[in-house]
């Protein structure tokens, strides 16, 4: 069993993998996104649609959950995207929630409250989205003034250029990044949350809001209306899904207790020349969580 | 301490982390509901609201002006919602009539009460404006609506220093016991979009829609928008009105602001 709690005695110097403001907000992060995702879905519930535009053409959403009642007298939950029907019973449009089946958009244990009730789910994503945003904020100027930015996230130019190969590689499962840093698609996917996603979930939430249309009508024209705003924040939002869910495949296949205690405590702490240290050749195959370490830290 | 030691305890540790992962995630889901029906927690959520009011009040400005739209873009139908047809006795009397007999009532703190009826109101200077009206429930409709800026009538009447909000008294009762209200401050009641809406897309208000009279403050969501106007009462608190919390979904857990 490797030894991975004390860090080793010649890395007494160097900075930690995870330094302390990374950690502190992707963990607060984690509990504003989880809360305002459940919050979201209950609030999306209240009405079950989405539409292009400003106003909501009632007879024309590209995206509802809804019930009907089949010609045998069964109900059946539906889901409609574009013009394709799906039947989603169960889980989408028609569901349990305490043993009763109920005509509702997203099931009883993605929403918070569980039940329905709109003004509690309000209350929950306006106070988390000050919490969300304001971690967010002081992230991202931490990012830039430590230079986390430059230095952790953005690509280099071999990385730009090898983009295409990293995606193939991703998809066969084979991950060997530089040793100690994020490999290209790893940047490109964290600068996608951090500087398009997340930003992009605060602008289109707010142009929800009829007061903020006031102050900001252009920003407003920009994404083409309420209903569109709110149909991209949705959009967004299931995006933000997708990554957290790779993002956690990509963890449990690079040694999951080793991430997370680097997520936890920092990692150990690594020099300026990482690659200098290392003798563990990229393409090894052998099952050791040494080699993993090098591969696919915290995607 | 030996290797097998630490083998042991790790595993322990492990289990035990096992178990509070499993414990945390069901008290998450049960906890979270149970925090819901929590009044503190309500309370602490709702902090967010005075911080939402002041931001967007701060960046909006005191008059800056909801967006309005070209006629084209008209919904042919006003999705109407809450009550559409009010049952209350009173309510069926004056629309038997016409209106004929419905007087609007300002009263309260302010130095001249008005009582006025529905064809003073209509002879009016009016301000016709083409807005989207967004229910909180997350859809949106686009209407015209014309009638009297409530800032000039609440000028005519000559409001007292000490009033601080604006109580709209309605004639429908949603769940056929508790009249509908509601409340705005001084500052969204006087912003020049703020109408008491009489028509909607060039016509005399439809029942479904608020007849005869109807609020509109196009910064607010559309429970803000009271209908079946029969009063206006210029306060200094709404403390001893209805469940206290000055309207009729703000009684029922929903913010008194709701400008987001």
């Amino acid at each position: 069993m490797p030894d991975t709690l004390s860090p080793p005695a010649s890395a007494t110097r160097g900075r930690r993998r995870h330094p302390l403001p990374v950690r502190l907000w992707h963990w607060v992060n984690l509990g504003c996104l989880v809360v305002m995702l459940m919050s979201g879905l209950q609030i999306f519930n209240a009405h079950p649609a989405l539409y292009w535009g400003s106003a909501s053409d009632f007879d024309a959403p590209w995206l509802e959950l809804y019930a009907i009642r089949a010609p045998d007298g069964d109900i059946r939950g539906q889901t409609a995207l574009g013009p394709w029907i799906f039947d989603t019973t169960g889980v989408l449009g028609y569901s349990a929630a305490n043993g009763q089946e109920q005509v509702r958009g997203f099931p009883a244990w993605s929403t918070l409250p569980s039940y329905q009730y709109l003004s509690m789910g309000r209350l929950w994503h306006f106070f988390f989205a000050w919490l969300f945003a304001g971690a967010g904020a002081l992230f991202v100027l931490y990012a830039l003034l430590s230079g986390h930015l430059r230095r952790d996230l953005w690509l280099s130019g071999a990385q730009w250029r090898g983009l295409g190969r990293d995606l193939l590689d991703h998809l066969r499962l084979r991950f060997h990044g530089p040793h100690g840093g994020y490999n290209g698609l790893q940047k490109l996917s964290y600068l996608g949350v951090l500087l398009l996603a997340l930003p992009l979930m605060i602008v289109t939430g707010l142009c929800m809001s009829p007061t903020f249309n006031a102050a900001a009508p252009w920003l407003l024209e920009l994404f083409g209306g309420r209903q569109s705003a709110r149909s991209i924040h949705f959009i967004v939002a299931a995006a933000l899904v997708l990554f957290f869910l790779v993002h956690i495949a990509m963890v449990l296949l690079s040694g999951p207790w080793r991430q997370l205690k680097g997520m936890l405590t920092g990692g150990p702490r690594v020099t300026e020349e990482p690659a200098a240290t290392s003798t563990t050749s990229t393409t090894s195959t052998k099952p050791s969580s040494h080699s993993g370490r090098d591969q696919h830290d915290a995607s | 301490m030996t290797r097998r030691d630490f083998g042991r305890r790790d595993a322990s540790r492990r289990r035990f982390l096992q178990r509070s992962a499993l414990g945390a995630a069901a008290l998450g889901l049960t906890g979270c509901d149970r925090l819901s029906q929590s009044e503190q927690v309500a309370d602490t959520l709702n902090l967010a609201q005075r911080l939402n009011l002041r931001v967007q009040r701060f960046l909006a400005g005191e008059r800056g002006l909801a967006p309005e739209y070209p006629a084209a873009m008209i919904d042919p139908v006003f999705r109407p919602n809450g009550s559409t047809d009010p049952q209350a006795a009173r309510y069926r009397e004056l629309a038997a009539n016409g209106f004929a007999d419905w007087r609007l009532t300002l009263d309260g703190l302010v130095e001249t009460p008005l009582s006025l009826s529905l064809d003073e109101i209509r002879a009016l200077p009016a301000r016709t404006q083409i807005t989207r009206h967004d229910c909180v429930e997350g859809w949106s409709a686009i209407g015209q609506w014309s009638g009297p800026v409530l800032g000039d009538l609440l000028a005519r009447a000559g409001v007292k220093p000490q009033a601080r909000y604006v109580v709209f008294h309605c004639m429908d009762q949603l769940n056929g016991k508790d009249f509908y209200y509601e409340s705005l401050d001084l500052v969204e009641a006087r912003h020049p979009q703020t109408i008491l809406a009489h028509s909607l897309n060039g016509a005399p208000l439809p029942t479904a829609n608020g007849a005869p009279l109807r609020l509109r403050a196009e910064r607010q969501l559309g429970y803000k928008m009271a209908k079946y106007l029969s009063g206006i009462t210029l306060v200094t608190d709404f403390d001893d009105l209805g469940g206290g919390k000055g309207g009729y979904w703000e009684d029922r857990g929903y913010t008194w602001y709701a400008g987001i």
